[in-house]
């Protein structure tokens, strides 16, 4: 009888933190002193239903990504879409996950082309079934030579260089591209085009984007070991926010900069903590890629005539223009 | 396996009449052969090693704040390895630790903020939780009698699902909300994730907790009835049971244990960052299980120490810092910290075999 007499005192515990969690409630901060605030909405196409799948690269969890897909839903709700969304990060298990729309027959594609090769095959199975496909956020060198229909998303190198040369306004000399996934073609093309368009020194540093202690010492390590670096640019807003406390560890007198933004990340930038950040609008990224379908379907309009990308960044958010985003940034949709 | 202890005094001196005949089966060896045998020797040597090596590589090492920080980023990792090492010395493993960390500062953030309660009846809840992560796979370990690969392996996948979607699900993000202005946070924050000046230098706390709890493991395993009950059921199950130790508790305990740690390092990310992104952790149990084996424990069980994993962990923090601060080529970070692995794990071997070789 010895295990039902530890199940009880695990019950009586289990009971007696719950009766202490509804006996002391914070009094500052919560979901209490949350403002309330609709989402963006709007009324509904009567267009016939059609079904659209959405297929990322994404890693599960990972806040920008959750951007993209509100984007894409807020479209979806309103032009009457039903929303197929799946993401792998690996390139051939993303591959299977648009055969699988093809299969299902779906009405529209939109999909990121991060590893065009492994795309190709099955963009072109798609096409010979009919079936148009929009490319969005990665492949903006190699949608047309895959046949996409269209492309929204950032170039990223130009971004980089945009970001360098705000960076020269500035007066840095020294900055540290800080990269959180080693061998990600977007995030290496990003420091690529820092470097390209800065006119000071660029490091790159390799930190474990899933380990944010390790991602805080590895940051204040580099500061510590090269002290001429003035300017630390991340390509993340949480590694931006975790920079923030390297550098106090490292008693460091550089500024952050960073691609990339959340909540939390629009208020440091508010209190001057972040000096700016780059958004490439991930809400209207996927936003754009779904509702471009709708159109196509049941007007024929396709944007930038197969030439040309839509560019949805770099949009530079600053002290100045912080408190228009923050509102936004509140609700989880930018 | 069989049952490989090592408490008992090591001052003991040879015994000092001549070359006198012995059957060689009483004989006391050397003593430093006796010492060469414990299973923290090869990794003190490793890491040792590896210290020397990068003071002489990287001068910004020789610095008091940077081996701070050598120690913080070795403690996040230190802390989880030790419950890890005690689980392996027990005979099994736990492949969900990584995420399990994730999974209890999400529980106490989000509890915390979703009800808006005092930060402290979020981070309590986390603790059952997490213990009852561990109790889960305790349990299906003891009544099935899967290996704990499988069993631990499904616990992974299905926290991995449910820190995502359950944050996804309360929250509408991702990530968590800040909830560094409520009440508690400020004194939860002095015990998980506050800095100490020593001699000019910021230290963390969670070094302080790691050699605590270390020391604390090693009394444990060395001089405790529970101590002998994880070496016995990780030597051999059924022979353990003959003799009367409790299985099923001592496995179950272990794993609550792995989530004691995951708990703890949970709370200690979430009081340093004010908020958790759901999608982190992952990877992580394989550092913990590597610092443990480059630490001395044995894969299979049934030998090993809580003190070789501390040098574990701080050889891998030691790497991971060290090739930063020395400035090297960063492409090459992940192969070195390979090679640096594999020469540990090699010393070990080499180090464990001359001391028993008779």
């Amino acid at each position: 009888m010895h295990r039902h007499h530890r199940a009880a005192t695990l019950a009586a515990v289990v009971l007696s933190g719950a009766l202490l969690a509804t006996g002391c409630s914070s009094s500052s901060g919560g979901k209490k002193s949350e403002e309330g605030g609709a989402a963006a909405s709007a009324g509904k196409a009567t267009t016939p239903r059609m079904t659209v799948a959405m297929v990322t690269h994404a890693s599960p969890g990972d806040t920008f990504w959750d951007l993209i897909r509100k984007g894409a839903e807020a479209a979806a709700a309103k032009d009457n879409i039903k929303l197929v969304y799946s993401s792998d990060p690996s390139a051939g298990n993303q591959a299977n996950l648009v055969q699988n729309a093809i299969d299902q027959k779906v009405d529209g594609i939109a999909l990121t082309a991060a590893k065009p090769d492994a795309m190709k095959d099955v963009i072109a199975k798609a096409k010979a079934a009919g079936i148009p496909v929009v490319g969005f956020n990665s492949g903006v060198d190699d949608w047309k030579e895959l046949g996409m229909l269209e492309y929204f998303g950032q170039d990223e190198n130009i971004a980089g260089q945009a970001f360098g040369e705000r960076l020269n306004q500035l007066g840095a000399k020294h900055a540290l591209c800080v990269i959180q996934e080693q061998g990600q073609v977007a995030l290496e093309a990003r420091c690529a085009g820092l470097k390209k368009g800065f006119s000071g020194k660029t490091d790159i540093l390799y930190v474990n984007g899933t380990d944010m202690p390790s991602v805080k010492s590895t940051i204040t390590a580099k500061l510590k070991q090269d002290s001429s670096i003035d300017q630390v640019v991340t390509l993340g807003a949480p590694i931006a926010l975790t920079a923030v406390q390297s550098l106090s560890d490292a008693g460091a007198k550089a500024k952050i900069a960073t691609f990339d933004l959340n909540k939390e990340l629009v208020k440091a930038v508010q209190d001057g903590t972040i000096q700016f950040a780059v958004d490439q609008q991930p809400y209207l990224q996927g936003y754009l890629a779904v509702d471009s379908l709708w159109l196509y379907k049941n007007n024929g309009n396709f944007s930038g005539g197969g030439t040309a990308p839509v560019l949805t960044g770099p949009a530079f958010i600053t002290k100045d223009n912080a408190d228009t985003v923050a509102e936004f940034a509140a609700k989880g949709t930018r | 396996m069989s049952m490989t202890q090592h408490a008992e005094p090591a001052v003991t001196t040879p015994p000092a009449s001549g070359p006198k005949a012995t059957d060689g089966r009483t004989a006391q060896r050397p003593l430093a052969l006796r010492l060469l045998a414990r299973p923290e020797v090869g990794v003190l040597l490793g890491a040792a090693a590896v210290y020397v090596f990068f003071l002489v590589a990287a001068p910004p090492v020789r610095d008091g704040s940077s081996m701070a920080n050598v120690l913080y980023q070795s403690s996040t990792i230190g802390i989880m390895a030790l419950p890890v090492a005690l689980l392996m010395i027990g005979g099994e493993f736990d492949l969900s630790a990584g995420v399990a960390v994730v999974g209890s500062a999400l529980t106490a953030s989000m509890l915390t903020y979703q009800l808006t309660l005092n930060v402290w009846a979020g981070v309590f809840v986390a603790l059952l939780v997490s213990l009852g992560v561990g109790f889960f796979n305790g349990w299906m370990l003891v009544r099935t009698g899967l290996p704990s690969f499988l069993v631990t392996l499904g616990t992974f996948l299905i926290l991995q699902g449910v820190n995502l979607a359950v944050t996804k699900l309360v929250t509408g993000n991702v990530a968590t909300d800040d909830i560094s202005d409520m009440d508690g946070f400020d004194q939860a924050k002095k015990i998980f994730a506050s800095t100490f000046q020593v001699g000019g230098v910021n230290v963390k706390i969670t070094v302080v907790w790691w050699l605590v709890f270390a020391a604390l493991a090693t009394w444990v395993l060395l001089r405790t009835k529970y101590g002998n009950w994880i070496f016995a059921v990780g030597g051999n199950k059924e022979s353990a049971r003959a003799v009367g130790v409790p299985v099923t508790f001592t496995k179950i305990s272990l794993f609550m244990l792995v989530g004691f740690g995951a708990w703890f390092v949970g709370m200690h990310q979430l009081f340093s960052f004010n908020t958790v992104q759901s999608g982190e952790g992952v990877g992580q149990e394989l550092i913990y299980i590597a610092a443990a084996v480059i630490g001395g424990c044995l894969l299979t069980g049934g030998y090993g120490s809580a003190i070789g994993p501390v040098f574990g962990a701080f050889m891998f923090g030691m790497v991971q810092q060290g090739i930063v601060y020395a400035g090297w080529n960063p492409d090459w970070f992940k192969a070195f910290l390979g090679v640096m692995l594999l020469g540990a794990t090699l010393i070990n071997l080499w180090v464990s075999r001359a001391a028993t070789r008779r």
